[in-house]
């Protein structure tokens, strides 16, 4: 059941194959057992059960909400939840419980969710697996063989994410399938007047339809993705979905994104800019950590944002304030800005010119061992992993990456599309289709939690032998 | 020890319309502090200029002072500028505070209408040029009473640009001659008021209440224009006039509804202008031209003995009554100025402008908010001159003080006697009665219909002048007035009233 998609789950539920609170207690016991991963920082275990008794009751009246009653989710730590501890997976706001749901927390709660927890990210979102704003909900998705994808800016409210990048942000949604998302893009989706920069449209739910015929359909293929960088593995992935799609009756053909190259510097100064004013508001006065000096208000700011933020953090904050700096801010700010328009240009001349969806790979590999990625500073591993994936944030469109096939290490690597603006639900119907044809491989869970289970017992034992 | 009351440079004698109290009021509620002396010749503009004396003592070059302002007007609305909490003054501490404003992470600002039209409004009344878009900026610094560690402002384009205000002085023998002077406005721009902060010497901490944090400004920078306190004064009393008559702002100095910061250079006619100081947050009416004046003083003082006068910013002691060096505020501050990124432009729309079939609950149209326009000041003033023939400054005095002009029409309204008669009564009189008591004009026990009653009896000759002052103490519960009023009907009625059916008579007109 725990390895079954969305609308599977959903079918059983209401079948009654099995309840809200069987399906609950199944995740809780697996999040337990796999808790060495460190995947959440919080487990709401008793709001859970509460949640998942109230989807039960209405599934037994036969008033379900709809697709999402009763099935269990887990929301990224950088989400405001009502009650439940949100830390950014920093000391800074360690021990803060906020007052008030995200926008996006509440719909999905509307809709007879269960909240498992909050998962784990590098602090404030800022690490190398890179953030919302740079492509982390593709990027591990792509690592980890499941859908990940990013609405078009403005299409998800952002009130209640803590921002790391106000004019990139957008919440992602991770799921087994592309149909999953579709259902969950529908619930979160439209107006919020909490939130400015969302569009007026109120949204509603809506169904992909399944394409048989691509042959109107218009690839575009980026010249400048193809980097020395890129493994081989993945450049043949690449090339084999290009042909696919061309074997099917669709155009596809290489186009041109010249300003690409500039786009990771330009994100930078952008990105650390935002950083540096949003991060001000983490002061220890009114939330969050504080330290003990009492000596002036200055000194307990400065030992405050010390002990609350990491190197990471702290970086970024330095290098945003100097863009900031009246004699800096026409050379690099404002410099930023119009590249960062030159690079939204690209893909609308692209997109002009008759395409309908871009296909790039998501990440330069596969997954990279620990041992191997902590070799990096973090600035280099943001660069190299958000390559394919920023240039999209910058300029607001829909992307989603689909798992592809397994690496020859047996991990799973996906492939990235791009969508024009707000052209959203034809991305994602192209996205479907391609998911059909590849039949990725279902992750076979009981096999894993085998293989993790003598990870733990090896674990426990070693643990145990040091003792001795 | 009070400060030389001195002036830079001004026209000549010139008593500003706008006398400033020598009593200041709390609690009033608006227009506290300005209020007209009532008496001619009392003004106390009436100031030898000890300058001069000064001047021909220590040299031959005459000074120029230049003064600008910038003035923060809290807008009158129900909510903040960016999130739904309350407007309210004096509620408890930290009991008005919103998510947004206590600057929870992943919180947003969402623009109030009422704002952006009361900066539409007060734009159009200052002959301002609205910007069709305008945007908006953080300004970052650190400080505890501003929680999000940025203010969001309007730097690079504000809301309204290029306007101009009028005030009046009084010039010439006998104050007769009224010349209006222009200072032009720079611009208006929309942003947050940040919170309170109080402190606690004793326990060397400092206590931070919220509630002022987010409410709507309206910035309103006036050109350097003026050339002395007076007219900066006078600038600034007309503009509280003209934002209470528009709605805008109650502009209360002392509820903090209206601060002002005044830029203050000198230099020699003719010279390049000089550096200049800013002096901050003048909180009182009171003290804003003697604070603009003392700094003049100070540095031609400065000047005159070989000092060069530092780019800094002073606060006013009041106790002192001097100028003194901010210490927070050594060297440039640099604010890091940044789009605010979570608003898009504000857009407006006139009539000509506004898209078809759009939703009139998402868009302002300037055209349809200036034919709204309530009268202004200057043209009430002009109304009553015309009207009623009175003299310009009795203009000016009956619409300084709160409800004054609607008593002073109440009365027209109910008597015969002749409006030159009435503006007489109202503004030496009556309002001397009301000064005496320490009284506001709703709080006077003498109603108009009292007033207009009396002016009929003075005008028909049954009562002498002296009797109807009388009769306004009478008001007050003096039961010698009654008796003595008693005496005067019974010499009407050549003594053929009963006294004791007149007491009673009186008694029960009077206690109505």
């Amino acid at each position: 059941m725990l390895g079954r998609t969305l609308q599977e789950v959903s079918a059983a539920l209401k079948q009654g194959q099995i309840t809200p609170v069987e399906l609950c207690q199944k995740c809780l016991s697996l999040i337990k057992k796999t808790k060495f991963l460190n995947a959440y920082i919080t487990i709401s275990e008793e709001v859970a059960l509460k949640q998942a008794e109230e989807s039960e009751k209405r599934y037994k009246k036969g008033h379900s909400l709809g697709a999402l009653d009763g099935i269990p989710v887990a929301v990224k730590d950088n989400f405001s939840t009502s009650g439940i501890e949100t830390t950014c997976a920093s000391n800074m706001l360690k021990g803060y419980v906020p007052p008030y749901n995200a926008t996006v927390v509440q719909r999905l709660l509307d809709q007879g969710a269960v909240l498992m927890g909050k998962t784990n990210l590098d602090e404030f979102a800022m690490g190398a697996l890179g953030s919302d704003t740079g492509g982390s909900t593709r990027n591990p998705a792509a690592h980890c063989g499941i859908v990940g994808f990013k609405p078009s800016y403005g299409l998800v409210s952002r009130h209640g994410l803590i921002p790391l990048v106000n004019s990139m942000d957008v919440p992602g949604i991770l799921t087994r399938c592309v149909d999953d998302a579709a259902t969950v893009l529908g619930v979160l989706a439209g107006h919020d007047p909490k939130d400015s920069t969302t569009i007026q449209d109120p949204g509603k739910p809506f169904m992909l339809s399944s394409l048989t015929d691509v042959s109107k359909l218009c690839i575009g293929i980026p010249k400048e993705y193809l980097v020395p960088e890129l493994s081989s593995e993945v450049r043949s992935f690449w090339s084999k979905a290009a042909n696919l799609f061309e074997s099917e009756g669709a155009k596809v053909i290489e186009v041109s994104l010249p300003h690409t190259s500039y786009s990771i510097v330009c994100y930078h100064v952008l990105c650390t800019s935002e950083v540096a004013s949003n991060m001000a508001r983490f002061d220890g006065l009114e939330y969050g950590h504080r330290c003990d000096i009492d000596v002036s208000t200055e000194a307990m700011y400065a030992a405050t944002r010390r002990e609350g933020f990491n190197d990471v953090v702290r970086g970024r904050i330095l290098a945003g304030n100097f863009f900031l700096l009246k004699e800096n801010y026409a050379n690099y700010f404002i410099k930023a800005q119009k590249v960062r328009r030159l690079i939204a240009n690209d893909f609308v001349n692209v997109f002009n010119s008759g395409v309908d969806v871009l296909l790039t790979p998501t990440t330069l590999s596969e997954a990279v061992p620990y041992l191997e990625f902590i070799k990096e500073d973090n600035r280099t591993r943001s660069a190299q992993d958000d390559i394919f994936t920023q240039a999209v944030n910058m300029a607001g469109l829909p992307a989603v990456s689909v798992p592809v096939a397994l690496s020859n290490q047996g991990l799973p690597v996906g492939l990235q599309f791009i969508g024009r603006a707000f052209c959203d639900q034809q991305l994602l119907t192209v996205a479907k289709w391609f998911e059909k044809q590849v039949q990725f491989p279902v992750i076979q869970l009981q096999e894993l939690m085998d293989d993790c289970s003598s990870v733990f017992e090896i674990e426990k034992l070693a643990s145990v032998s040091l003792k001795q | 020890m009070a400060a030389p009351m001195l002036r830079g440079r001004c026209l000549g004698r010139c008593w500003a319309l706008a006398c400033i109290d020598s009593g200041s009021r709390h609690g009033r509620g608006a227009a506290t502090g300005f209020t007209s002396s009532g008496k001619r010749g009392q003004s106390f503009v009436a100031q030898q200029p000890l300058l001069t004396a000064q001047k021909s003592r220590k040299g031959e070059h005459k000074w120029a002072a230049v003064v600008g302002l910038e003035i923060h007007a809290q807008i009158a609305s129900n909510s903040k500028l960016f999130s739904g909490s309350q407007v309210h003054f004096a509620a408890p501490p930290n009991s008005l505070v919103s998510f947004f404003d206590a600057s929870l992470p992943g919180t947003l600002p969402v623009l109030n209408r009422r704002c952006v039209e009361a900066a539409v409004m007060t734009g159009l009344a200052l002959n301002c040029h609205i910007n069709k878009k305008s945007l908006f900026d953080r300004k970052h610094y650190f400080y505890a009473d501003l929680p999000a560690g940025y203010q969001i402002t309007q730097q690079r384009l504000p809301i309204a640009v290029n306007g101009s205000l009028a005030y009046s002085v009084c010039v010439g023998k006998k104050w007769r001659q009224v010349i209006t002077k222009t200072v032009r406005i720079k611009q208006i721009q929309l942003e947050q008021d940040s919170g309170k902060s109080l402190h606690d010497e004793l326990r060397s901490q400092t206590l931070i209440d919220l509630n002022r944090a987010g409410v709507g400004l309206l910035e309103v920078v006036l050109e350097p224009d003026m050339s002395c306190g007076e007219e900066a004064a006078t600038a600034v009393r007309e503009l509280q006039l003209i934002l209470q008559a528009l709605g805008t702002s109650q502009a209360n100095m002392a509820e903090g509804q209206l601060r002002v910061d005044a830029n203050i250079s000198v230099h020699h006619p003719g010279e390049p202008l000089g550096v200049r100081t800013e002096v901050k947050n003048l909180n009182s009416a009171r003290f804003l031209a003697r604070a603009i004046d003392y700094e003049i003083q100070r540095q031609i003082n400065e000047l005159e003995n070989g000092c060069e006068i530092l780019n800094e910013t002073r606060s006013f002691d009041y106790k002192l009554g001097c100028t003194v060096p901010m210490r927070d505020k050594e060297g440039k501050q640099d604010y890091r100025f940044m789009p605010e990124p979570n608003l898009p432009p504000l857009l407006l729309y006139d009539t000509a402008s506004l898209p078809a079939g759009a939703d009139p609950q998402q868009v302002i149209n300037i055209d349809r908010i200036r034919e709204q326009l309530p009268e202004l000041p200057s043209e009430t003033r002009e109304k009553l001159i015309q009207q009623y023939g009175i003299l310009p400054e009795h203009s000016f005095a009956l619409l300084n003080e709160v409800g004054l002009l609607e008593f002073f029409q109440n009365v027209i309204k109910e008597t015969r006697a002749e409006p030159k008669k009435v503006t007489s009564w109202v503004l030496n009189i009556f309002l001397g009665f009301l000064k005496q008591r320490n009284l506001a004009v709703n709080e006077s026990p003498v109603t108009p219909s009292v007033l207009a009653e009396l002016l009929n009896l003075l005008d028909r000759k049954v009562i002498s002048s002296a009797a109807a002052k009388q009769v306004m103490d009478m008001k007050r519960g003096n039961p010698r007035a009654i008796n003595k009023l008693i005496g005067l009907v019974r010499k009407v009625t050549h003594n053929r009233a009963d006294p004791t059916v007149i007491k009673e008579i009186l008694e029960k007109q009077l206690s109505s």
